[in-house]
């Protein structure tokens, strides 16, 4: 059994983006501080700490999860992807960030890092979603400049994309 | 916006966590899927000292069918439960109300036994349990688990019968019947949103068990008559509830929602 004492600390390590990092965490340590204070990925956006705006949505494990409701000491040993992972080193965007930019689905991008983490997630899930339910996964974020209209043109965009893209590769072989 | 500082334990096994809950003397803190203690500790509502992560215990970590019912371990996600082949033939009731969880981000961490342990009285998996007449097991130090009708396990606002020293390993909600429908609905200001009101129904012929969550301080289920009687019925239910103002909505909303909603609700799920 893993036991920690309070003013301890204890050492993190995790994959993030691919590669393996570490940093000192206590308990208390939220996986969202643990990300921008102690490993300087900043990407991760930090705006109510209690679960409603969904701005430090991450990958756990590939799985959407808000950061600031997870202990940095829960993360340990796993595979955390944010938006840092999502372009790779300088290169271009994703098919999703393209979406985004093209549709103008982000203003001050505030909100942007978790959404697009939650939309890798949702996407790897739902081959053909409906606006209905793109919309019902939207729902666990808040956009205050934006509005979610362009947001939703882009997922629905990529969606299609990706399903071309599959077919094509299916015709090809 | 930061929890006070708490020892962490996470123990492997379901005894390892029932010994340490049952020896911190009500100073610990189960923490499952954090969708909801987090936010406590975060905003300081609570200070326990020591939080016993129970996510790494594998044993409680199934769904099963066992004697009629669908029972879901202690470590199993919201998101799991509304992945399970065949839920909504088995517990359709559960498989209509698990989208109105929360929302994709946080089914995919929130577990099924936390949303019940916590006791929130707008939430929607406890009303399911209730209308159902499910059960919940309870284990502490000594003795055999306890097992508790959902009926006398909710006691108010976020207040349970369970004692500080026992773990709820295991929710069992009972399968669907024949000749049964099941019908889920609710009110929310936005979707994900707790509920204002969330309705939960079982037809059976000319009656119908009603769960009502949202509007008293726990969820309550009433058979009424399906048919003949039900407006005067429902009017009777939505006052016995003691809806009270708030900042959400008024009593008189909310009675109107239990009447109005509650008779669609019955009304359009039954065969013509
Ligand atoms: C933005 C947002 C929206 C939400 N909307 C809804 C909603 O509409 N409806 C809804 O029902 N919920 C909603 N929730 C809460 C829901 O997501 C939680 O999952 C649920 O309330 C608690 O489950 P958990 O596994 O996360 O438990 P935790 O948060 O880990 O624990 C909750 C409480 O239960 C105790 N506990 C947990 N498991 C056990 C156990 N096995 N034995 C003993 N005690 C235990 C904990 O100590 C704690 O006190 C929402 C949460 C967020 C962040
Ligand atoms: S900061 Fe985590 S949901 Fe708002
Ligand atoms: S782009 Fe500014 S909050 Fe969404």
């Amino acid at each position: 059994m893993l036991k920690i004492e309070a003013n301890d600390s204890h050492r993190v390590t995790l994959t993030l983006n691919g590669r393996e990092r570490s940093g000192n965490a206590r308990p208390r340590t939220l996986l969202s501080d643990f990300l921008r204070h102690e490993l300087g990925a900043t990407g991760t956006h930090v705006g109510c700490e209690h679960g409603v705006c969904g701005a430090c949505t991450v990958r756990v494990d590939g799985v959407a999860s808000r950061a600031c409701l997870m202990l940095a000491v829960q993360a340990d040993g796993r595979r955390v992807d944010t938006v840092e992972g999502l372009a790779g080193d300088d290169g271009p965007l994703s098919d999703l960030q393209a979406a985004f930019r093209r549709h103008h689905a982000l203003q001050c991008g505030f909100c942007t890092a978790g959404i697009l983490n939650s939309c890798a997630d949702f996407l790897g899930r739902e081959r053909d979603p409906s606006e209905a339910q793109v919309r019902d996964m939207l729902s666990g974020h808040l956009c205050r400049c934006t509005g979610y209209t362009g947001i939703v043109r882009a997922v629905l965009e990529v969606a299609a994309q990706r399903r071309e893209q599959r077919q094509e590769e299916r015709d090809d072989v | 916006m930061k929890p006070a500082a708490f020892d962490y334990a996470r123990p492997a096994t379901r005894r390892e966590a029932i010994e340490l809950l049952a020896g911190a003397q009500g100073e610990a803190r189960v923490l499952a899927g954090g969708q909801s203690l987090m936010a406590v500790l975060n905003m300081r509502l609570a200070e326990p000292a020591l939080v016993i992560d129970i996510t790494g215990i594998d044993e409680l970590h199934y769904i099963e069918e066992r004697d009629g019912a669908l029972c879901v371990g202690a470590a199993t996600r919201q998101a799991e439960l509304a992945a399970h082949p065949g839920l909504a033939e088995r517990v359709p009731l559960v498989a209509q109300a698990l989208p109105w969880v929360g929302h994709f981000q946080t089914r995919n961490r929130g577990t099924v036994c936390g949303s019940v342990a916590h006791a929130d009285p707008s939430a929607e998996l406890p009303l399911c349990l209730a209308t159902l007449g499910g059960e919940v097991v309870l284990e502490g130090r000594r003795g055999r688990p306890r097992v508790v009708p959902a009926a006398s396990f909710f006691q108010g606002v976020l207040t349970t019968d369970r004692a500080p020293g026992e773990l709820i390993t295991e929710v069992r909600f009972p399968l669907a019947q024949a000749q049964t429908q099941y019908r889920f609905t609710e009110v929310a200001m936005r979707h994900g949103d707790f509920a204002i009101v969330a309705l939960a129904a079982a037809i059976r012929g000319e009656q119908v068990d009603l769960g009502v969550g949202g509007v008293a301080d726990r969820p309550v289920v009433r058979t009424l008559p399906a048919g003949d009687g039900l407006d005067e019925a429902l009017n009777e239910f939505a006052w016995a509830l003691g809806a009270e103002d708030d900042a959400h909505a008024t009593a008189a909303y909310r009675r109107t929602l239990v009447r109005e909603l509650g008779r669609q609700l019955i009304t359009e799920a039954r065969p013509c």
